[in-house]
Formats: C-alpha cells, structure tokens, sequence
C-alpha cells in the first residue's frame, strides 16, 4: 500500500515537472508567434506606406489621376442595374481613400487636412479734405488672412489676422465648439463681441468703406469690441420666431473702449436676436445689445484711481428683400443701430448717443447703390455731436473682387467740416469661408 | 376587466403617438435631393428643402430660419462638390446639431455615389470663373444619377432606422423601377433628335445633354458665374449662325434680356428650363421635371426644324 502511494507520488511529480516543462514550452512559443505576428505587423505597415507612397506618385505623374475614374462609363444601357455601374472611382472622388482631386498641383494625402486659406487685400484712396480724421491719399489699408479648419469631431478654428502695412493683428482667432449638450453654440478665443451687427463684421463685408460715425465714437474706433474671451449662445426655443441669446465674457481689453487694469476687470456683452421671415422674400432681424467694461478716464500716472466703466445699450434693425427668382440681381438691405453710452470720469458720468441708418439697393448682378446717415456723440463729452452722410456705388467685377467710391461729408463739433472722396479696391484668393447671415 | 381595456387602448394610442412622433426629420439642400428623399421614404420621414427649385442654388442665403430647420434634423441630404459652400457650412456650425455635421451619421453628401462630370484637369484657377474644383454638381439632371441618389439616401435611412430597412429598400425598389420605365420613355422621345445643338446660359446642364444626346456647343455666360459681356455674346451670336443652333436653354434663376437679344439676332428659340423640381409651377416632383424638360425640347426642336 504504502509503495503505491509512493509509485502515485512519483507518478504525479513526473507529470507535474512535464506539464512544467511543456508550459515553458508553449510560452515560448507564443513569444515567438507574438513575435511573428509583430514583424508581420510591421511589414504590412511597411508595405502599405509604401503602396500609398507610389498611388500617391503615380497621381501626381499623371496630374489628375481620378478623373477618368470618376467619368461616368459611356452611356451605359438605362436597364444596368445602378449599383453595379457606379463607378469605382465615384465613390473615391472626393473621399478619402484613393488620389484627391489637384488643385494645380500634386497633392499629398496629408494635405487635406491643411486649413482653408484665404487672403482679401483692402486697398483704399481719399481724395479730399478731413482735418479731424485725416486719411493717406493711398493706403493698402488691411489685408485679412483667414485660416479655417475643422478640429476635431467636437470643434472647428477660424483664424482671421489682419495685416496692416505696417503690422500685423489678431482680428479673431477661435475655437467653435460644435457638441456640446444644451444646444450652447460656444466660442473660445480672441473674437469680435456679439454687439449689434457692424461690430461682428469684417471690414470686407461692410456695404461701405469705412465704419459709422458711433462705432468710431462710442464703440472704441475702427476695430470695435474685439477681445480675448468666451462666448455662449442658445437658441431660446418658441414656435414663432428664430430667438438666440449670447453671452460674453472678455478679458476687458478692447481698442479705446475697454481698459483692464487688474485681471477682475472683465468686460461683459450680451446680446438677444429675435429673427423673422416676412416672406420668402423679405425678413426682418432685430437685436439688443449691452456691453460693459471699464474703461481709460480713471488712470492717473499708470493707476486706476477712478474705476470707472463704460456701459453701452444697443439696439438694432434690419430689413432685407431679395426676390428668390431673381436673387443675383436684386437686393434691397436696410439697416439701423443706435447707441446710448453711460461713461463714467471725472466730473460725472458722460451719457452720448449715437445712431446710423444706411439702405443698400442691389440695381443689376453687379450694381450696388446706397446712402448712410450718420450721427454720434462723443463718448467723454455727450454735447458734441458729430453729423455725416454718405453716397457708397459698388461693382463687383465677380464674387471674387469690388470696387467701390463712397463720397462722405461730415460735420464735426470739434473741427470743420470734411468732404471727402473715398475709394477701394477689394480682391480676395483662397478658400474663404462664408459669412454668417 | 373595463379598467383593463381602457390601460389597453390607452397604451396602444401612445405607441402609435410615439411611432407617429418618431418620424425621421430630413433636411434637404434642394428641392430635386427632397423628390427623390420622398419616394425613398414614405411616410416613415418628414422632408423639407432649403433652397426653392426657381432659385440659384450657388447663391442661398444662410438665413437664421433655416438653422431652425436644421437643429431638429436627424439627415441632412447635400448635393456636394461645394455647390451649397457658399451658405451651406455656416448653417450647419450655427445648428447646434451634431448629427449632421459632415463626417456624423446623419450628414449625407450625394454626389460621393453619382458619376460626375467636368471634374477639372490639371491647373484651375479663378480666372477660368467660378469654376468648381471637385466637378459638375448639377448631375442631378441625369436619372441615372437619380437612381444612385435615391439608392445613397435609402441606405442613409435604413442605416439610421434600421427596423425600417425593408420598407426603405422596398420603396427604392419601387422608385427605381418606375424611374427605369419613365427613363425609356423619354429617351425614345428624344432619340430621333440626338446631337441637336444647343446653347446653355450656365452649365447646368451637362449630365441632361449626355444622357439625352444634346450637343452643347457654347454658353451665354462667357465663363461660369461671369455674367454676359458683349464681345462674348457677339462671339457667340456668329458661332451659333456658323452652326445654325437654333435653341438657347436658360435656367429660370437668370436674366433673359442677353438669351433674348441673342435669339432675336440668330432666329433661335429662348426656352426657360428649369434645372431642378419646383423652377417652375408645373414640376412639383422627380418625374415632372424631365417630363417638363424634355416636352419644351421636343417641342422647340420640331418648331425649328433644326438639328
């Protein structure tokens, strides 16, 4: 008994020590395999780098490689089943796989993802004479590079610097946050604040060639609210009309409106936009606005002795008619803002107005005629008021270039009075992104 | 046994609420992709265009009331190679929507599965005019483009709704089959004027002419989206008396005072086709628009007698 139990013990370790060893075995192996499996891994990388490498060239040698590709067999029977006669390359034509289409040149797969970039060249003349706001006789006032791309599946940047001729200048660089839940449309950057509609415009696309008399005057020059900040916007929904809320919070610094002195002095913008369809034809957009920050008056030798702000109230209106039928031809904008300021200093609290009312009439495809009407305050003394009016005509040799002569007279309070003649040349290349509505 | 039929009947209106409610939202670019997008899907979507079919397509306003449109949309259906790209991409940034951003599920580009003619060779640039990079985009106008349409947006429908995929793949079925027959009939009634000349304001019309053997010899724009200038449309006027093109084929979006002068100096006849359903009254759907189409051509051609 006590031999068999002996026997068993020494049978068990045998087989224990075998199965250790062949254990050892099989790891081994599967080292191996692993190993195998890694080589092999990289050598079909390897190989398909390579492949895309000579797709890629054999494209480029032939200049447009998908074309006949993506031509259409010729006249096939109308009874082929469709699915069967879409062509191969119909499909790759513009996806992702397979050679892109070139534009001019030989393009590298990575390529695609380079941004959409555009430049528009602002070339302005004035003839005349302004003693308040005197202007060059020639000038490439601001040319605008624009780069835009999408991100990621959750954002998308737009970058807009403008070249002055002597410098250059972040207009707006941002991210547009896509998925975020709640419907929140948010921007995070450098951008132009939501106030009113002239202060979120470029300059190419304002119907004239300069800004409104109260821009300059109470929304801090040329560039307006344009700061580091964050923007939230939601759509507030009702079954009448298309109703959006913006918030905005800046770092305080905009032009010669906002000034922040410490990091606790943040500038804020809110804007509501109620928009309607009258007709297919017509609408109307409406908005108000308020912003507030602090501003210049209270800095004595470098300190903020005053602490003073700057609010501004805004409402806005506009109009449009565009005939669908005969949408390219004719076009009617007409459009308001006004501004009421309460700017604080020394000595009390400044509280101007200013207002613009501006028609646009489309006459042919390539015609445009229009008037402004302009009258502001000055920000730190409310009893001066300056008056203007201009005659603006537009052509627009294409989509892609305008030319344009606008003639001004402008009262000012301080000065005399100015009459001027301005023209401007605006070309555009690239891929510019369209301009929100 | 009372309080029971009444949780019965009770539960089977709200599933029938809720089947009702669970209708697809689809969004369409134009009105021809929103003819097609109904056939496919029955009653099972609700579809609504942008733009209107007598309306110049390349020139869309990004109007605020269609981010409305699009924020509640589950597919929205382009027609691609950058027609809509100067209005299209601002609209679907401002919708809020993330199931339709390009790239999502619920962003469908129809010209990836169309054949597509004029894509450019070697160098463009704009001083060939509005030229589009990545080829025609008005292909539409061929049903065998149609057909491949319909099939992209079927699958579209069934990948999002699944447990509707046969009714979809059934109406496209259906569609494809009454599309062939109407398709039949049209070539035959324009087979005895194959190779007929004809002058088109804008190129919209290129897929049309090759599938019914239109020959299109010039354009009243002297270069995509350049209007008319006189010394082209002089051009023009000798070249179609050389040839004896007797047929101007304007889209209903442009001008005819140029197509007009050109006409009263060459004899040919001015016609408005309309390039898309709803360019004109009588074309509400898919079928009416090469019915339309193809009546004013035969039409004009036994007027003229030309060929």
């Amino acid at each position: 008994m006590r031999s068999a139990f002996a026997w068993v013990a020494a049978a068990g370790l045998l087989v224990g020590s075998a199965s250790s060893a062949s254990a050892q075995e099989a790891a081994a192996l599967r080292q191996e395999i692993d190993q195998l499996r890694r080589d092999f891994e990289t050598l079909k990388q390897q190989y398909g780098d390579r492949l895309t490498a000579l797709e890629s060239k054999l494209a480029a040698a032939e200049g447009a490689a998908p074309v006949p590709a993506a031509q259409p067999p010729a006249t096939p029977p109308p009874t082929t089943p469709p699915a069967a006669e879409v062509p191969a390359g119909a499909a790759g034509a513009g996806g992702p796989t397979g050679a892109l289409p070139v534009y001019g040149a030989a393009v590298g797969g990575a390529k695609v993802f380079n941004p959409d970039i555009a430049v528009i060249g602002d070339f302005l003349g004035a003839a005349g004479h302004n003693s308040v706001n005197p202007q060059p006789a020639l000038e490439m006032h601001e040319s605008e590079a624009s780069f835009q791309a999408v991100v990621d599946p959750y954002a998308r940047a737009d970058f807009f610097f403008s070249f002055g001729e002597e410098g250059v200048g972040l207009e707006e660089g941002y991210a547009t946050l896509t998925a975020l839940p709640g419907g929140l449309l948010t921007k995070v950057g450098k951008m132009r604040a939501a106030f009113g509609k002239v202060n979120t415009m470029h300059n190419h696309v304002l119907p004239w060639t300069d800004r409104p008399l109260v821009t300059l005057n109470l929304v801090g020059g040329e560039d307006g609210i344009d700061d580091a900040g964050i923007s939230v916007a939601r759509l507030i929904p009702n079954p009448w009309l298309f109703l959006e809320a913006t918030g905005q919070v800046y770092r305080g610094d905009s032009d010669e409106l906002f000034h922040s002195s410490k990091p606790s002095d943040l500038a804020y913008v809110g804007h509501l936009r109620a928009y309607h369809d009258i007709t297919e034809n017509s609408n109307i957009d409406f908005g108000v606005s308020v912003a507030r920050g602090h501003n210049f008056a209270g800095i004595v030798d470098g300190t903020d002795i005053g602490n003073f702000t700057t609010t501004l109230y805004g409402i806005d209106g506009t109009f449009k008619w565009k005939p669908l039928s005969r949408s390219i031809y004719h076009s009617f904008t007409g459009r308001t803002e006004w501004i009421w300021s309460r700017h604080q200093q020394f000595g009390g609290t400044q509280k101007p107005w200013g207002m613009y009312v501006s028609g646009d009439y489309q006459l042919a495809r390539r015609w445009y005629a229009g008037a402004r009407l302009d009258r502001s305050g000055q920000a730190n003394d409310a009893s001066l008021v300056d008056t203007g009016g201009s005659f603006v005509v537009t052509y627009w040799p294409s989509e892609f270039s305008q030319l344009r002569a606008q003639y001004q007279r402008t009262n000012y309070a301080l000065g005399s009075t100015a009459n001027q003649l301005l023209f401007q040349f605006q070309f555009s290349i690239g891929a510019h992104g369209a301009h929100p509505f | 046994m009372k309080r029971m039929t009444i949780v019965a009947v009770a539960a089977v209106m709200i599933a029938a609420a809720v089947s009702a409610q669970s209708k697809l939202t689809v969004i369409t670019t134009t009105e021809d992709l929103a003819s097609i997008g109904r056939e496919v899907g029955g009653d099972r979507i609700s579809i609504e265009a942008m733009a209107r079919g007598y309306q110049d397509p390349h020139f869309v306003e990004a109007k605020p009331s269609f981010i409305l449109k699009l924020q509640k949309a589950d597919l929205l259906v382009a027609v691609g190679r950058e027609l809509e790209i100067g209005w299209l991409p601002p609209l679907i940034q401002q919708s809020r929507n993330t199931k339709i951003q390009p790239g999502s599920q619920g962003y469908l580009d129809a010209s990836l599965g169309a054949a597509i003619l004029e894509i450019p060779t070697g160098t463009i640039t704009r001083a060939m005019g509005d030229v589009h990079p990545q080829g025609n985009p008005h292909y539409w106008m061929d049903p065998e483009n149609g057909k491949r349409i319909a099939k992209q947006i079927a699958d579209k429908l069934s990948e999002i709704r699944p447990a509707d995929r046969a009714y979809f793949q059934q109406r496209l079925a259906d569609f494809t089959t009454r599309l062939d027959a109407a398709e039949k009939r049209w070539l035959a009634q324009m087979a005895p004027y194959k190779g007929t000349k004809v002058v088109t304001y804008h190129r919209s019309f290129p897929n049309f002419a090759e599938r019914f053997g239109l020959d299109i010899t010039g354009y009243v724009e002297p270069k995509p989206g350049i209007p008319p200038t006189p010394q082209h449309t002089l051009d023009l006027i000798n070249e179609m008396k050389r040839q004896n093109i007797k047929i101007i084929l304007v889209e209903p979006y442009f001008d005819l005072k140029t197509p007009n002068a050109i006409g009263r100096e060459t004899g040919a006849q001015v016609l408005v086709m309309p390039p898309s359903v709803g360019g004109t009254k009588a074309v509400t759907d898919y079928f009416q628009l090469f019915d339309y189409d193809i009546n004013l051509l035969v039409e004009a051609i036994k007027k003229s007698g030309a060929k």
